[in-house]
């Protein structure tokens, strides 16, 4: 995974970048520095993993008459099963597959612009305008979502009178959830384009002027590819992102019906675990998730590869 | 900056400048509207305009946020900055240990726990969620302090930051001078490395803290006793009340103003530091 920019490139990827100083063979004093870091990452990333894989094979039955109460039965891949062929998990597939054609588009293509608009050197007051636009990153995700749905409300927010349609109805909502998320991050994608920006070689930039490139075809041609591995980067973690959606739809349902219980994948799991009981079921359905995850990002990287070594 | 200010008038300024005000009015319009609302008295939400002052009720509001349930909101500031605070304090300082252990010292494995580092960075929290519930029933901590602090002082992204910033930011003949002078690797990192990552740790040490103070799906999993909430999950719970009771929603409302402003004065005054943290890792 490479999430430099482009003019630090050669630092890293591979920890084999071995410092001259190295001279004793067995570093211990290396391994109580990372132990703690270690045994976090074993207890609270690793153990959790394995055990959804291991929940996941799994179902409570009642055995014989039911009274020994529920037991655990083997049931290979069942809950896989059930959960590929649930209605309700595809549709949750189909709205978080849309939030994403939504938001990934407006979010990343905001983002690029702006920061394109504050590298271009013609904005006065570059900082106030970066702040103004990054501010709702620092709003919490609950908070943020409470804000817009009150906006949204048709009795207390002024959209609804505004757009002349409510934002809230069932043919809308998707759309709104999606703003929710458009309008956190564009600030934070931003600035990191901005950052990577700053990271294009001012010569080049200057050449394509002389030879007559105006601002577009500079930032076209230019600037945009020396920043690509940035912007493939943002593309990873946003489609990830998308994919869980969860607070943002919760907090929609507290104040429209349009939102069911099971809206996204990552709702479906909460569902099927602390509504239904049904721990075999969500586990399955978690590791599909990140199953779906890790493959997509996987894509999104190969193509990014493949695209900058042509 | 000033080559490009003399160069490059390529688009028309006032175009830009429309632009950058509209995404200024996105961006800001919907805070304003939380100030503007959390100044109002219920009644007023319907026969006021949404961005213009009511009657000023702001003093009220807050009075009975901070008494309702006896206070419970206190509560759940406090627990929301032991949370972010102690977390991203303690947890930084987990990563920058760690990513310095990964650039600069040689221990066996520490390839693969680099490998892992990564590929949990991937992992949905969602994953994780049934699992750590079910861990900590077994552990008995479900609804303890340390249910919800443990998980979330694991960071992999900051580790594989703060491996960057010990790398651009350590040069390796500092190490081998203090190495000379005879002091011992966990004393060099201590006083002469982790000095100079010092940026790049409050970078790592703030965005954990927002990550710790957004954080919802843990909370909402391993929490059951409302006194032990951070202010999202507290302020998300009297949301959902609020279609039988509204006398919540200028509760809600004014009490996310509370829970917004120590964010976003903390960005403001720490502007410039994680600004220079982001350029020197240049990362997402």
């Amino acid at each position: 995974m490479s999430v430099l920019a482009p003019e630090r490139a050669p630092v890293l990827d591979e920890p084999s970048a071995a410092p001259a100083v190295r001279t004793r063979k067995k570093d211990f004093a290396g391994l109580v520095l990372a132990a703690p870091f270690l045994v976090l990452l074993v207890s609270t990333v690793l153990v959790p993993v394995l055990y959804a894989l291991y929940l996941s094979l799994f179902t409570e039955r009642l055995q014989g008459l039911g009274f020994s109460g529920p037991e655990n039965v083997f049931i290979w891949l069942g809950n896989y099963l059930s959960v590929i062929t649930d209605k309700a998990f595809h549709a949750g597939l189909g709205n978080v597959a849309l939030f994403a054609f939504i938001h990934i588009p407006s979010m990343l293509i905001g983002s690029l612009v702006l920061a394109l608009l504050l590298d271009s050197g013609v904005v006065r007051l570059r900082q106030m305008w970066s702040l103004a636009v990054f501010v709702p990153y620092a709003v919490p995700v609950v908070i943020g979502g409470l804000i817009w749905a009150y906006l949204y409300s048709p009795t207390i927010g002024p959209i609804k009178n505004l757009l002349g349609i409510d934002p809230l109805s069932d043919s809308a909502v998707l759309p709104s959830i999606a703003n929710i998320a458009t309008w956190q991050w564009v600030g934070y994608n931003m600035i990191i384009f901005y950052t990577a920006l700053q990271a294009v070689p001012k010569e080049i930039v200057e050449a394509a002027r002389a030879d007559g490139a105006g601002g577009f075809r500079t930032a076209w041609s230019i600037k945009i590819p020396v920043i690509r591995p940035t912007i493939f980067v943002a593309v990873v973690f946003t489609v990830i992102g998308s994919l869980q959606v969860f607070t943002e739809p919760m907090v929609l349902r507290g104040f429209t019906g349009t939102v069911t219980s099971t809206w996204s994948p990552s709702m479906y799991v909460y569902e099927a675990a602390f509504v239904a009981g049904d721990n075999g079921r969500a586990a399955a359905a978690s590791v599909l998730l990140a199953v779906i995850c890790a493959v997509l990002s996987a894509v999104v990287m190969r193509f990014s590869t493949r695209r900058s070594s042509r | 900056m000033s080559f490009a200010d003399s160069k490059s008038r390529w688009v028309s300024v006032p175009a830009v400048h429309v632009i950058l005000v509209v995404a200024a009015l996105y961006s800001l319009l919907p805070l304003v509207w939380l100030v503007t609302s959390a100044t109002k008295s219920l009644g007023d939400f319907s026969t006021t305009g949404a961005f213009s002052f009511g009657e000023w009720n702001l003093w009220t509001n807050v009075k009975t946020l901070f008494t309702q349930e006896n206070g419970i909101f206190w509560s759940w500031l406090l627990n929301s900055v032991l949370y972010a605070g102690g977390g991203a304090v303690l947890g930084s300082l987990i990563c920058a240990a760690c990513g310095y252990a990964i650039a600069k010292t040689s221990f066996p494995g520490r390839r693969l726990l680099f490998a892992l580092t990564l590929t949990g960075v991937l992992v949905p929290t969602t994953v994780l969620a049934l699992p750590m519930y079910l861990l900590a029933s077994e552990l008995r901590i479900v609804d303890t302090f340390w249910a919800v602090f443990i998980p979330l002082l694991t960071n992999p992204f900051g580790v594989y930051l703060a491996r960057v910033y010990a790398d651009a930011s350590v040069p390796d003949e500092v190490l081998e001078a203090a190495r000379v002078d005879g002091a011992g690797q966990l004393r060099t990192f201590f006083t002469v490395a982790l000095p100079m990552m010092r940026p790049g740790v409050v970078t790592v040490l703030l965005f954990q803290f927002i990550g710790i103070w957004n954080n919802f799906f843990l909370p909402l999993v391993l929490l059951t006793n409302p006194k032990l909430f951070p202010v999202s999950l507290g302020l998300f719970q009297w949301s959902t009340r609020q279609t039988q009771f509204p006398q919540y929603t200028p509760l809600v409302i004014t009490g996310s103003l509370l829970a917004v402003l120590p964010l976003v004065l903390a960005f403001l005054v720490l502007n410039r530091q994680w600004r220079k943290g982001l350029a020197a890792g240049s990362v997402k």
